[in-house]
């Protein structure tokens, strides 16, 4: 394990932090990646929202230092987010490798002392976000059993080496109670562009809550629906065990995958040729647009993500598409200019960078 | 920023539509909002527990629950429902009567079943009575104005100095 300064070199963090972009697993076209994470706090301090600062450093440092005995997390790398500047903190939660909270990126969540992540080869682990922990592991594609088993053993790991706070009744203790029991929370981030169209998606998600799930945007919790991009996960965590839930997840995650399918096949059969027309169009925009706001990049990408889920396009990879997914956002696109980007300049710099990739990376001419 | 269709209320939903590839968007109050048939669960509430916490403070007003903090950090059920967080796991044991109840609704049940955990037996003995945690602990009752708490932290920080 290494400890850095700043400032933020990406390219050593394992796998760039990106390899669950890599389109590998089950149903990557439709699943995007999973996440299963799970909250925990260490016994003997106030959580993080009301801890002092020193208890946050102290609690932080035993956790640091029980790694050694952590075999999950051998080779992680220790970022301390206190000390980073504002857009590399933008850039790990553009990564989805810590959330909005942690990051500080706002009035509401103001950077807290200690704020650190522990980024290992396919699992991380955030400190002093809400709970003192929150472990985490991201997979490509539906793969809820494998990042559910990676998450469960740091578990075992780490929780033999540090005192987790744990309640006889209650089960695993966490700063809001939304979350306490198992802590548990399996998500899958999900491309559903036909639901939407032929407008079930509104049943669907209603269904979703009956069954114990909810959904929220691609960011997670507080995040709008751009892109036709939903993240499913189980709505509670305690009364249930850690089996039960992830079962019910995979369970419904595969229905609606299978009304994603019926949805496309229905509108290929009703309307072929608007469909195809559409996809092609939103292709034709990315693939010659000068300027593209990021919305508009989201919502024309789930359409070029369609046409080739429908085979319409070929050439184009999903790795590809779920590549510009991360890079065309606004920290990426500074970052790769090298510079601070206006909203007008960082338009330019996306629409660029797409172009390119379209050029590059194949897909088209049909 | 306001609410587009009553422009009375603020605004706390960003609906976003997309229809015929056209995308609209609209800024919406939770009332307008449901008045459209969206769920806001989507927007970032102040604290997500909302009507829950409102019932248990009825219950919890008349409990002798609701004036006393815990113990170790201090908080209070009214911290609680200003924030909708918890100070420290001790709380569940101030507050054990009420976040019961609150678990019930939310969850739909109080036990946990999932995997049971035994900490390392070496920090069995929790660290709590260690100087810098009890220190921690004065400032912050004294900084709650936790007078009684505070008191007795400070006589158990002489015995141990």
């Amino acid at each position: 394990m290494s400890t850095r300064r700043t400032p933020l070199d990406l390219s050593l963090l394992p796998d760039g932090g990106v390899g669950w972009l890599d389109a590998s697993g089950p149903s990557a076209d439709v699943v995007i990646s999973t996440r299963v994470r799970l909250a925990r706090n260490v016994s003997g301090y106030a959580f993080a929202g009301r801890a002092r600062e020193g208890e946050r450093l102290r609690m932080l440092a035993q956790v640091r230092d029980a790694l050694v005995a952590v075999p999950s997390l051998d080779g992680s790398m220790l970022v301390r987010l206190d000390e980073l500047a504002p857009q590399e903190r933008q850039l790990l939660h553009e990564r989805h490798l810590i959330s909005k909270e942690l990051a500080g990126l706002d009035k509401q969540h103001p950077l807290r002392s200690g704020a650190a992540v522990f980024l290992g080869q396919r699992v991380g682990m955030l400190v002093n976000e809400e709970d003192h922990l929150r472990l985490q592991c991201l997979r490509s594609g539906f793969a809820v059993p494998q990042a559910f088993e990676a998450a469960m053993r740091l578990d075992r790991e780490l929780g033999s080496q540090v005192p987790y706070a744990f309640h006889r009744e209650f089960g695993f203790l966490t700063a809001c109670p939304t979350n306490v029991g198992t802590g548990l929370r399996a998500s899958v981030l999900i491309h559903l562009p036909g639901l939407v169209l032929t407008k079930e998606i509104g049943k669907v998600l209603a269904g979703l809550q009956q069954l114990g799930l909810t959904y929220r945007g691609l960011y997670g919790e507080g995040s709008e629906v751009v892109g036709n991009f939903f993240q499913l996960s189980n709505q509670t965590t305690l009364g249930r065990s850690e089996e039960e839930l992830q079962d019910s997840l995979v369970r419904v995650v595969r229905h609606v995958i299978e009304r994603e399918e019926e949805a496309r096949r229905v509108l290929v059969r009703d309307a072929g040729y608007i469909i195809e027309d559409k996809l092609w169009r939103a292709y034709g925009t990315l693939r010659y647009a000068r300027s593209l706001t990021f919305d508009e990049a989201m919502n024309y990408l789930s359409g070029v993500r369609l046409a080739v889920g429908l085979k319409l396009i070929s050439g184009l990879s999903v790795y590809t598409l779920n590549k510009l997914l991360i890079f065309a956002q606004a920290a990426h696109l500074a970052h790769a200019e090298g510079k601070a980007l206006t909203d007008a300049d960082a338009n330019l710099a996306r629409a660029r960078y797409v172009r390119q990739a379209l050029v590059s990376e194949g897909g088209g001419v049909e | 920023m306001l609410c587009d269709s009553c422009k009375e209320r603020d605004a706390v939903v960003q609906l976003t539509r997309i229809v015929e590839n056209a995308v609209t968007k609209l800024d919406l109050c939770e009332k307008c909002a449901a008045e459209q048939g969206v769920a806001t669960t989507l927007a970032a509430p102040e604290h997500p527990l909302g009507d829950l916490l409102q019932a248990v403070q009825q219950h919890a007003s008349s409990t002798p629950e609701d004036a006393a903090s815990c113990t170790f950090c201090g908080a209070t059920a009214r911290d609680f429902r200003a924030t909708g967080r918890l100070g420290c796991p001790h709380c569940y044991d101030a507050m054990e009567q009420s976040l019961r109840e609150l678990l019930r609704r939310l969850h739909g049940n109080s036990k946990h079943v999932g995997v049971a955990y035994h900490a390392p037996v070496a920090h069995l003995v929790e660290k709590a009575d260690s100087v810098h945690d009890l220190r921690d602990r004065l400032r912050r009752a004294v900084d709650s104005e936790q007078f009684e708490l505070a008191a007795e932290l400070r006589d158990r920080l002489r015995v141990i100095e």
